[in-house]
């Protein structure tokens, strides 16, 4: 049986209608602004990635799109519901996954479904087979019995995954749905939240991982301070920050300073300022396309530089935020080229 | 396969919940507190234990002594400690809910069941169901020790109407006890607090010893502490005595907290974050 056209009549994906509108969304906490002003938008069976350090305000953001605080000022509305005049609908076509497992630990796994089935209203033996199926989908059957407390961190994110998806939502809300996973595991999440969004749900994710956006995200709010500093589809962002970085290191490390000035000089159309890392001995290049790619890895063959080794990066979350707040990556290390040179030298 | 049965409306209802749903959630919720028994079953040690240690202690540490200012040695307290102990019972479970609920309240299944549409009180209701019938296991282990030892039970009504009573006291006390254990950020401090106020409640009364000894200022204390009167009130309705004191004023009680506390505890778990 398939299980992943179960529960809905075939969803439209992608409209272009509106399953989550935020505006001005404020929220204190004392004297600190955990949301200070936020606008976005998540369009019908899009994926929202929600991008930011610790302490952004992403959680306090998922939390009063899931009604369990109140915004001090602002709007929201999901699935068309109102947070705050008609938060008892919306919880009915919400499915969230909170940073920390929200299943009852000490319940088997097949218990946790069953309650929540029982909790929305589906009548005995639907919540029954609802939590059979699930656990099945989200090869869990064979712990079915087992205390969640037993289960590892993996299993315990997928059977929070199960358990949003109970109700069927049509907005779920992941907060850091992969934070403290091993990179396998994490990528089994994925997987799982692929396969949800190919059934037609609309997810709005937080996430401190660019790739993790990347992988699962389709458009990308990034929010720092409890403020939106940008915000647009995934491939627009990443030409502003830079796309990807391309990481070369000499054989020779003196051949690290007239790399860097040669690409420089190579004037390339919207090639960034390279980055000499001395610690590793290797240049940093922003790419932003195939093609620019291709023209500065030929450059070097042309300089006949041997290579010891090469390889593309994703911005990290930090030089995102640096090239979007508007300081530029380079500027630290280019404060300083002389040191780095003398550093690689010695 | 109905698989049509799952999906939710399109348009969604904003009618109140129904009674129906209600009973269905705290259902299903109590479910989830008797399980936590199965996985953890010595978690119904103290249900089991205490009434077992509390009336041997008491019957023969001081049985003798209170016994003879009773006129009939430690028979005649037995009879009457008994009947005091099992307004005991009630207090001890709502101190433990307290605790209990400040530990679930911080982990994350909670948040699961406040961002659920259901009523948030079916949570508390749940959680007060399961204590009480708690309460009423360890009422009954009460009972078994005390006949044991020796109490003669002459009025089965009356019995039945003090395990009422008692049972209805001790879930209007767990209100309390869920709002304290809703609004203080640990449960040590939960405990501590709990400590403070029920300690000076259970020994400043008639369940222990009779009062007419106490100072004037003290009798006045226990002539309208809840546990006192709950006290007289079973010891009356199971062995005789004058019993309406004790059980409007414990009614009283019972009401005034249920009517207040109830809905603070459902507003401060409604308003938490």
């Amino acid at each position: 049986m398939d299980m992943t056209r179960i529960d809905n009549t075939p969803r439209q994906a992608a409209t272009g209608r509106s399953a989550v509108t935020v505006r001005g969304l404020v929220k204190h906490y004392g004297e600190t602004k955990a949301l200070d002003g936020v606008d976005l938008e998540v369009r019908e069976g899009t994926v929202l990635g929600v991008l930011g350090p610790n302490g952004a305000g992403k959680t306090t953001l998922v939390r009063c799109l899931s009604t369990l605080i109140t915004p001090d000022a602002g709007q929201a509305t999901v699935a068309g519901y109102d947070v705050l005049k008609q938060p008892r609908q919306l919880r009915r076509v919400i499915g969230l996954t909170g940073q920390y497992a929200s299943v009852d630990e000490k319940l088997p796994g097949w218990e946790n479904l069953y309650m929540i089935g029982r909790l929305l209203d589906l009548p005995r033996k639907d919540a029954r087979r609802r939590a059979d199926e699930l656990l099945e989908r989200f090869s869990l059957t064979e712990a079915a019995k087992r205390p969640a407390s037993t289960y590892s961190g993996g299993m315990r994110r997928r059977l929070d995954l199960a358990a949003s998806m109970i109700g069927s939502p049509t907005v779920l809300f992941l907060d850091e749905p992969t934070t403290g996973l091993d990179p396998r595991t994490r990528n089994e999440v994925w997987q799982e939240v692929k396969r949800m969004v190919a059934d037609g749900v609309t997810v709005l994710l937080t996430t401190q991982y660019m790739e993790e956006a990347e992988q699962l995200a389709s458009e990308l709010t990034v929010i720092d301070r409890g403020k939106v500093i940008a915000s647009g589809r995934i491939d627009e962002l990443k030409a502003r920050v830079g796309g990807r970085t391309l990481r070369i290191r000499p054989v020779d490390p003196l051949q690290l300073r007239p790399l860097a000035t040669m690409f420089d000089e190579l004037g390339l159309t919207g090639l960034a300022t390279t980055i000499v890392d001395s610690e590793t001995g290797s240049v940093l290049v922003p790419i932003l396309s195939d093609e620019q790619l291709t023209a500065v890895v030929g450059a070097v063959t042309a300089r006949g530089i041997t290579i010891a080794s090469i390889s593309t990066e994703l911005p990290s979350l930090d030089e995102v935020f640096l090239s979007l707040t508007g300081h530029k990556a380079s500027a630290p290390q280019g404060a300083t080229p002389t040191n780095s040179r003398e550093e690689v030298a010695v | 396969m109905s698989a049509a049965t799952v999906t939710p409306p399109d348009v969604v209802s904003d009618a109140p919940i129904p009674l129906r749903s209600h009973l269905r959630h705290t259902g299903a919720l109590i479910r989830r507190n008797l399980l936590w028994i199965r996985q953890d079953p010595e978690s119904m040690f103290d249900a089991i234990l205490f009434p077992v240690i509390f009336t041997l202690l008491f019957v023969y540490v001081f049985g003798g002594s209170i016994g003879q200012s009773l006129g009939g040695g430690q028979q005649a307290y037995v009879q009457y400690v008994v009947p005091g102990l099992m307004a005991m019972m009630g207090m001890n479970m709502a101190q433990g809910v307290g605790t209990g609920f400040n530990t679930d309240f911080n982990s994350g299944v909670m948040d699961r069941f406040r961002s659920l549409p259901i009523g948030r009180g079916s949570v508390l209701f749940a959680k007060i169901a399961v204590e009480v019938m708690r309460m009423l296991i360890a009422t009954a282990v009460l009972m078994v020790v005390g006949v044991l030892v020796g109490f003669d039970i002459t009025n089965w009504p009356g019995l039945f109407a003090s395990v009422g009573l008692s049972a209805l006291f001790g879930s209007a006390l767990m209100w309390v006890f869920l709002t304290l254990g809703v609004i203080m950020k640990s449960a040590q401090s939960v405990q501590a607090m709990g400590f403070l106020v029920l300690m000076p409640l259970q020994f400043g009364s008639s369940i222990f010893a009779p009062t007419k000894s106490m100072p004037g200022w003290l009798q006045n204390f226990t002539a309208y502490n809840p546990l006192s009167a709950l006290a007289d009130a079973a010891r009356g309705l199971m062995v005789g005595g004058p019993v309406a004191h004790g059980l409007w004023v414990t009614l009283g009680w019972s009401f005034a907290l249920t009517v207040v506390m109830a809905p603070v505890a459902i507003h401060k778990f409604r308003t938490k974050s």
